[in-house]
């Protein structure tokens, strides 16, 4: 499934490799209690094209991955090691000043929190044309607003044309999560990274962002990492999955590896807790107990241990994260039990889930 | 489109809504605002809920669902039509005259982290209506709160603690606490899991659930996950520019909707399921 869609072209960074390699990644903060692995030890690499998916619950170390990748958690209280390469080009060691042209033109990224990323004094339309501008100061101010205007269309605001001179309060949360998409995509970025972009917009505008990023995907060879907790969302749009939890990556494989052979008990209670349109509705919803970990006191051994129903005295080790099906080298997961009973545990009532501990 | 309870009970229908209509004005102008047009957010909508019912609420973001339930609640003031709660009319009704029925109606905000003062314990907090409502004092005031708490799956400890030491999902079990401690009749919940993790969001739905048949809440629940809106829900109405364009039992809705862009919002509902969303754009490709 990591192959490229045919219609992608080659990287434009000339040498082989990947268009992104992100290796031994680990991110630290000091913080007043204590130091806090945020991210401790992610790789992945990623082709034009291809979409790699990250879920996880808050906290996992999504959002700090994806931050690093282009040096937004660089501050006096940081650590980070491990290397992220652009074409090659390694960016860990780039000075801020190269970075900002790094985020300016080849890689774009769509924060979470749209509120806190549209400045509430200018209008939408002016920080979109700004935006484009900064992008690419030949454009005139009136064809970046004739831009702005198409964007905006393009990622669903209807009346566009009227709407681009709305201030940010004016917008529905689902629409100001559009303005910001619409202000990432004006960059034309070879990756785009996408932070949880569409988990404050409702199904229909959902599913248009989406295919808008599928289609940049497809036409353009936009590389994409995209953030969510939505599983469904990740069906409909990822080559790839990365589940962490607790600062690491507990399970890594193709779309289908995730959805179909899931291996950490963690990956089945999130696909346990899915609801389904297209089956009939259990009595109650399975859960997860307890809560995701603090990174401040995480569990000895397995992270997962004090929400795992199945967790045995081997879990007291930390597991790694292995190839573990000897038919599957690119699958890989942080979980000590075996295959076999793997398979007999996650069955619940023929699906997939995690069991409730009693 | 009202559409009076298919479960309705002898007493007729615990809220009544009829053309509801909430306009804002836009406005225009350097230096005189003038009012050059409207939002029509909520634009004449009808609907009933029964005692112990879920009403669902869905449609995309803009439709007026937030509106609704904020003029509804007449935290906004309606720009006309009927609100009745146990049939008494509540629109236009003066603050003084609404208090009594913040009692009986509450509401649980999408985002727990801005919904909660960060400067107050969580007692205060989950307290702060039973003190002001005068139901209760002193030691019985504080075993109420720590009963609140143990109810919604905290833990009496937590009394002390400030918002901020507290992660999204026990920050939303705060807000239900809050919103129950005047022992609600009618509680509407504005995407109350929206903004949580998933395993988190079967954690407050079940949580919701348990708390409607223990205490017989009625809920509006507002969410774009319209997955979790049909579990909860005993029916579902939806919202399109202000209006209701659909409303029915919650199946009956999801599996058979009647309505045009009912249909056209089901259909991009994300199956979270590889095979079947493959074979889904298939059949969407090769349709049209
Ligand atoms: N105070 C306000 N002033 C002007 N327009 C407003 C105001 N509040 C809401 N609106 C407009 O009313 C319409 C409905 O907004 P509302 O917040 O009810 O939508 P919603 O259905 O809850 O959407 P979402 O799913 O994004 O939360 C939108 O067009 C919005 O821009
Ligand atoms: N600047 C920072 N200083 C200290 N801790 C941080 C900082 N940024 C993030 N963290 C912590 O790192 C962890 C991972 O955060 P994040 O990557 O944002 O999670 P998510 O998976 O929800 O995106 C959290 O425990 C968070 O509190
Ligand atoms: S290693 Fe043990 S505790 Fe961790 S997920 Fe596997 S069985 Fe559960
Ligand atoms: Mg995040
Ligand atoms: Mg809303």
């Amino acid at each position: 499934m990591s192959a490229t869609p045919e219609t992608a072209p080659a990287p434009s960074g000339a040498g082989a490799g990947p268009l992104l390699a992100v290796e031994n990644l680990r991110v630290g903060f000091a913080t007043e209690d204590g130091r806090v692995q945020a991210v401790d030890g992610v790789n992945f690499e990623l082709e034009p094209g291809e979409v790699l998916a990250i879920v996880g619950e808050s906290g996992s170390g999504k959002s700090v991955t994806a931050q690093t990748i282009i040096g937004l958690t660089r501050s006096p209280n940081s650590h980070i090691e491990g290397s992220v390469r652009l074409s090659g080009d390694e960016l860990t060691t780039k000075s801020e000043r190269e970075l900002q042209k790094v985020r300016g033109s080849k890689i774009a990224m769509i924060f979470q929190d749209p509120m806190t990323s549209l400045n509430p004094v200018y209008t939408v339309g002016k920080q979109i044309v700004e935006a484009i501008r900064a992008h690419d100061s030949s454009i005139g101010r009136s064809s970046a607003r004739e831009q702005a205007v198409e964007l905006l269309g393009a990622v669903g605001i209807p009346d566009a044309e009227r709407r681009v001179n709305d201030y940010p309060h004016e917008f529905s949360g689902g629409m100001r999560q559009r303005a910001m998409i619409a202000m990432g995509l004006a960059l034309e970025p070879s990756v785009l990274i996408a932070d949880e972009p569409t988990t404050a917009l409702d199904v229909t505008i959902q599913a248009q962002i989406l295919h808008l990023i599928q289609d940049l995907n497809r036409s353009r060879g936009l590389a994409t990492i995209l953030i969510t907790h939505d599983l469904g969302v990740v069906a409909e749009v990822a080559d790839r999955v990365l589940v962490m939890y607790g600062g690491k990556v507990v399970e890594q494989g193709t779309l289908d590896d995730i959805f179909y052979d899931p291996q950490h008990p963690y990956t089945w209670g999130l696909l346990g807790s899915l609801t389904r349109l297209d089956q009939p509705r259990p009595h109650r919803l399975p859960q997860i107990s307890g809560a995701p970990p603090s990174l401040l006191n995480l569990p000895k051994g397995c992270a997962f241990r004090p929400r795992c129903p199945h967790e045995f005295g081997k879990c007291k080790e930390v597991p790694g994260l292995d190839p573990r099906l000897p038919e599957d080298p690119n699958h890989r997961d942080r979980c000590w039990l075996e295959p076999e009973q793997k398979r007999k545990l996650r069955e619940i009532e023929g699906r997939i889930g995690l069991e409730e501990p009693t | 489109m009202s559409d009076v309870g298919s479960t309705s009970t002898a007493g007729g229908p615990l809220l009544e809504v009829t053309d509801l209509v909430k306009h804002f004005p836009i406005k225009s102008g350097l230096l005189i605002d003038r009012e050059v047009d409207q939002v029509r957010a909520v634009d004449g909508i009808s609907f009933s809920v029964n005692k112990g019912e879920t009403l669902g609420l869905v449609g995309e973001s803009g439709s007026g669902k937030s509106t609704a339930c904020r003029a509804v609640l007449q935290l906004l003031k309606p720009t006309s039509g009927s609100v009745k709660f146990e049939g008494q009319e509540i629109a236009g009704l003066s603050r003084r005259e609404l208090r009594p029925l913040r009692r009986e109606m509450q509401m649980i905000f999408q985002d727990p982290y801005a919904s909660l003062n960060p400067r107050k314990r969580v007692g205060q907090i989950v307290g702060d209506q039973l003190k002001i409502q005068k139901v209760a004092s002193g030691k019985a005031l504080r075993t109420r709160v720590e009963e609140l708490l143990e109810r919604v799956g905290l833990s009496p400890e937590h009394y002390n603690r400030f918002p901020h030491e507290f992660s999204g999902g026990q920050r939303q079990r705060i807000g239900i606490a809050r919103a129950l401690a005047l022992g609600p009749k009618l509680v509407f919940c504005d995407e109350p899991v929206s903004a949580l993790d998933v395993s988190i969001q079967a954690q407050i739905v079940n949580l919701l659930d348990d708390l409607q048949d223990e205490m017989g809440l009625t809920y509006v629940f507002v969410a774009h996950d319209i997955g979790v809106v049909r579990h909860i829900s005993d029916r579902i109405a939806v919202m399109n520019h202000g209006k209701i364009v659909e409303t029915g039992e919650a199946d009956q809705v999801c599996e058979h909707p009647r309505d045009a862009y009912t249909k056209k919002l089901l259909a991009a509902v994300p199956i979270p399921d590889p095979r079947e969303s493959r074979a889904r754009r298939e059949r969407a490709g090769t349709t049209g």
